[in-house]
């Protein structure tokens, strides 16, 4: 057996350093995996929200992570003072548990004023899971697909129409360059720059935490994507004026004209001033003036 | 040294190679008889001091603003005629806008170096305005605003406000979603006018806002009046500056009747010529660099639209602030509405900042009853009170900016919009008087500093063991140049007011507000420090000679330090180096 086995290592040792023999080996571990996969995984995700399993998998991650405010049956948990302490989930839709869940909002680390953006604690099966179990409690907006949110395609002039809807809609919470805002008692809006465009999405479609809903009959899927791609648009030209000083405002831009512009004048009128024979003569120890 | 001629040349003499600048001034002085004036003008002196180049900032930031400003508006059209904009930026190509917001756009996106030519003006206004402040506060601190400045300062005074004016103008032209905004800030604070504010605005906007008037008449404004005024009054600003001839501080061989500095020519022009170049390489470098209102991420004026994040530039940000924490109050009376809220910050308190601001040389004259001419300068520490106010005057200034961006302030350091609002309403009665008391105490210590280095000397930072164990610093004494400039400076006297009834049992007529003088008088100078008396410097000095005869031995050598450590009697020991 010994031998054996010293025989094979022998021989593969010698086909080692072959030409083909990484990818052979690839080849093989990849088919492997595909396989596994493939036989193992209980469903594929376009069936995820009409399937059971999905659905059993998706509640027990609720169970464990969510029901703690929301209720052990996503009724919502309401205060003795009749405030909401988690709200009902019954009917949100899968796209609202895609944005919270996906953006890392939910669960949330602590009570607050508002839930932060943090690195997602699911990943995207359970994120499916979790929104297929919430999908199944009652009809409401589903996640959207690639070809509604995606705004690579549209044309200049959508484009430029997106950008007047976000002036109409946005900018008085989100700033003009989609920096974020401030909101009453600790809220705020987030900044838009590096959300996905299916989150952009969802956030207009189903409104979380302080931003209104903007369903589609108020802003079409057309036009959020219009939005969507001016935002993109944006994202991805050049800072045409140099340094962007936070893209938040005069304030920003008052504090450099202090501290860049002012401190450096200053300081060269202090340079010009010095190393006259006056300073020069003045040997003695001591602060001046 | 030639030798001299031995005899009579057999050339004829003939007059030196015409020199052709000097047969240009020549030419210039035969016409127009500038030899007599500029002769005294270059020759000019000005003293040498970092703190005087603060204004010559604010000067050539107001240049590079005139030069800019030329270019700027071969192109702009102040119009708020619609147009459809067809130009190079995609984002905004086929919006309807006004001819202003469009011709900016063009300015910034297709005429070559106009991006950097708007950065570069809107800099320059930044710096100017900042630039005019940092000098007020330099003459403020220096009491260089004194007889018999105050006209000079009532300028200056006007000229910054001149300038907020102008920066305000240039800050609305370009009809964006922000300087739009502005305006409507601007209008709500006409309409707040009790009775009179509704025709004010349809006056000043020609209609209802925003009209399509306001744009060439800021215009007009912006390109042609204030400037103008500006102008105008810096010529005034520096011809005074030349009559009156620039103050200096207290040294030796300075005196009220004296100037101690270097000539116009060649040393100050070279330095003021130079600093030109410097601020223009800064303002071209942030002009270049940092990018400054970035209308075309703002969008064409809507009135339906807003952005968070309005604010207006930084020198505005006092009326924004006062406007953000005033409380919303209003009084509703036969059917009109009084709006508190808007008229006290928006038209009160900046008409009795600036108030403040004109008439304190003279505040200060009638409180201190010094009517004197001075030409030396003030350390800020010899006027506590006066360097004080400005500090407290300084936080007022900083929590309003601040206030007015709150929601900034709010996202930038995750902080509680509310909460920050709150703090500034009582911050802003709190911290000021807090700020005064600290920095009149604190300058009344680094008086008494002064004083302590006069009557003991320096700290020389050698410390000397004696007999008996104990440590000291030993002390030496400041150069006379030092002291001098310690020293040089007046006693301040404490007005005590008429008391009473004179002598025939008459009343004085205004006894009461002379009381009111006394009192005041008393708050600004009682617990001021004094210089120390002729008598007590001497005291100092021979105290002083007491100590340096420890230090005789000291010379040369290092003492070994076994000398005072007890083993035996120093009494007698030469204390030198024995090996």
């Amino acid at each position: 057996m010994r031998l054996f086995t010293r025989k094979i290592s022998a021989r593969l040792s010698t086909r080692r350093r072959s030409r083909v023999a990484a990818p052979a080996v690839l080849i093989v571990a990849l088919l492997a995996t595909g396989g596994l996969v493939a036989v193992l995984s209980p469903a594929s995700a376009d069936k995820a929200s009409s399937d059971a399993a999905t659905i059993a998998k998706g509640r027990a991650l609720f169970a464990v992570s969510c029901s703690s405010c929301h209720g052990s049956n996503a009724e919502g948990v309401t205060t003795e003072r009749g405030n909401n302490y988690g709200p009902s989930l019954i009917g949100v839709g899968a796209a609202a548990v895609d944005f919270q869940v996906g953006t890392g909002r939910m669960p949330m680390a602590q009570p607050g004023a508002q839930a932060m953006q943090k690195a997602p604690v699911f990943n995207s099966d359970e994120i499916a899971a979790l929104a297929a179990y919430v999908a199944s409690l009652g009809p409401g907006p589903s996640i959207p697909t690639a070809d509604q949110y995606d705004g690579s395609g549209v044309t200049n002039a959508q484009m430029v129409q997106g950008g007047e809807f976000f002036r109409t809609n946005c900018t008085a919470c989100h700033n003009f360059a989609g920096s974020g805002g401030a909101l009453p008692k600790g809220k705020y809006a987030p900044a838009l720059k590096g959300v996905s465009s299916k989150h952009i999405f969802e956030a207009m479609l189903t409104g979380p935490q302080q931003m209104p809903v903007f369903s589609n009959g108020v802003l079409s899927p057309l036009d959020k994507k219009e939005i969507i791609a001016y935002l993109k648009t944006n994202e991805s030209a050049p800072s045409y004026g140099g340094f962007t000083l936070g893209s938040i405002g005069p304030v920003s831009e008052g504090m450099f004209a202090w501290l860049v512009g002012i401190g450096s004048l200053v300081g060269a009128g202090i340079w010009i001033t010095s190393g006259t024979s006056r300073k020069k003569k003045t040997t003695t120890k001591g602060a001046d003036a | 040294m030639s030798a001299p001629a031995a005899s009579n040349g057999t050339t004829p003499a003939a007059t030196a190679k015409p020199n052709p600048a000097g047969a240009i001034a020549n030419w210039a002085d035969e016409r127009l008889g500038i030899a007599t004036s500029a002769k005294k003008q270059i020759r000019k002196v000005f003293p040498d001091h970092w703190s005087f180049m603060l204004g010559e900032i604010a000067l050539w930031s107001f240049v590079i603003l005139l030069l800019t400003g030329v270019f700027l508006s071969l192109w702009f059209n102040p119009s708020m005629g619609e147009v459809v904009y067809n130009g190079s930026y995609d984002q905004l190509r086929g919006i309807h806008m006004s001819e202003a917001y469009a011709s900016t756009l063009h300015i910034s996106f297709d005429v070559r170096a106009g991006l950097l030519m708007r950065q570069m003006h809107h800099w320059a206004a930044m710096l100017f305005i900042a630039a005019m402040l940092v000098h007020m506060m330099r003459v403020f601190l220096t009491g260089a605003f004194r007889k018999p400045r105050e006209l000079n300062w009532i300028i200056g005074g006007v000229l910054l406000l001149l300038g907020i004016l102008e920066g305000f103008a240039g800050y609305s032209l370009p009809d964006d979603l922000l300087s739009g905004t502005g305006l409507r800030i601007a209008d709500g604070l006409v309409k707040a006018t009790p009775v009179l504010g509704s025709y004010m605005s349809f006056f000043m906007f020609g209609g209802e806002f925003p009209g399509d008037q306001i744009i060439p008449r800021l215009y007009t404004a912006h390109v042609l009046l204030i400037p103008g005024l500006i102008l105008a009054l810096i010529a005034a600003h520096m011809l005074l500056l030349v009559y009156h001839k620039h103050t200096q501080w207290p040294g030796p061989g300075r005196t009220e009747q004296n100037v101690v500095g270097y000539p116009m020519m060649p040393v100050y022009a070279a330095k003021a010529g130079g600093f030109f170049f410097i601020v223009f390489g800064v303002v071209a470098l942030m002009g270049g660099l940092m990018t400054i209102n970035p209308v075309w991420r703002f969008g064409p004026y809507n009135p339906a639209e807003v952005t968070a994040g309005s604010q207006p530039d930084w020198y505005m940000g006092i009326a924004e602030g006062l406007l953000r924490i005033m409380p919303g109050w209003e009084t509703h009376i036969w059917g009109i509405t009084l709006s508190w809220n808007v008229f006290l910050p928006g038209q009160v308190a900046p008409m009795v900042l600036l108030g403040i601001v004109l008439g304190y040389p003279f505040i200060e004259q009638w409180v201190t009853g010094d009517k004197r001419e001075h030409h030396l300068l003030e350390r800020p520490r010899n006027a506590p009170t006066r360097t004080a106010f400005l500090a407290a005057m300084i936080s007022v200034y900083g929590l309003l900016w601040a206030a007015g961006g709150n929601d900034i302030l709010a996202t930038q350091f995750h902080l509680d919009l509310n909460t920050i609002t709150y703090f500034m309403r009582g911050a802003i009665f709190i911290v000021p008087p807090l700020v005064f008391i600290i920095a009149k105490r604190w300058c009344i210590s680094l008086q008494r500093h002064d004083n302590d280095m006069l009557l003991h000397g320096y700290e020389s930072g050698v410390i000397m063991r004696d007999a008996d164990g104990g440590y000291s610093e030993k002390h030496l004494p400041l150069s006379e140049e030092h002291a001098y400039r310690l020293t040089a400076r007046n006693r301040d006297q404490v007005y005590t007011g008429v008391s009473g009834a004179d002598a025939n049992g008459v009343e004085a007529p205004n006894a009461r507000v002379d009381q009111l003088r006394a009192r005041l008088s008393k708050a600004w100078f009682a617990s001021n420090v004094q210089k120390p008396t002729k008598e007590e410097l001497e005291e100092g000095h021979h105290h002083a000679e007491l100590e340096h005869e420890h230090e005789v031995p000291l010379e040369g050598h290092a003492a070994d330090g076994h000398q005072f450590d007890g083993r035996h009697d120093v009494v007698g020991d030469d204390l030198t180096h024995k090996h």
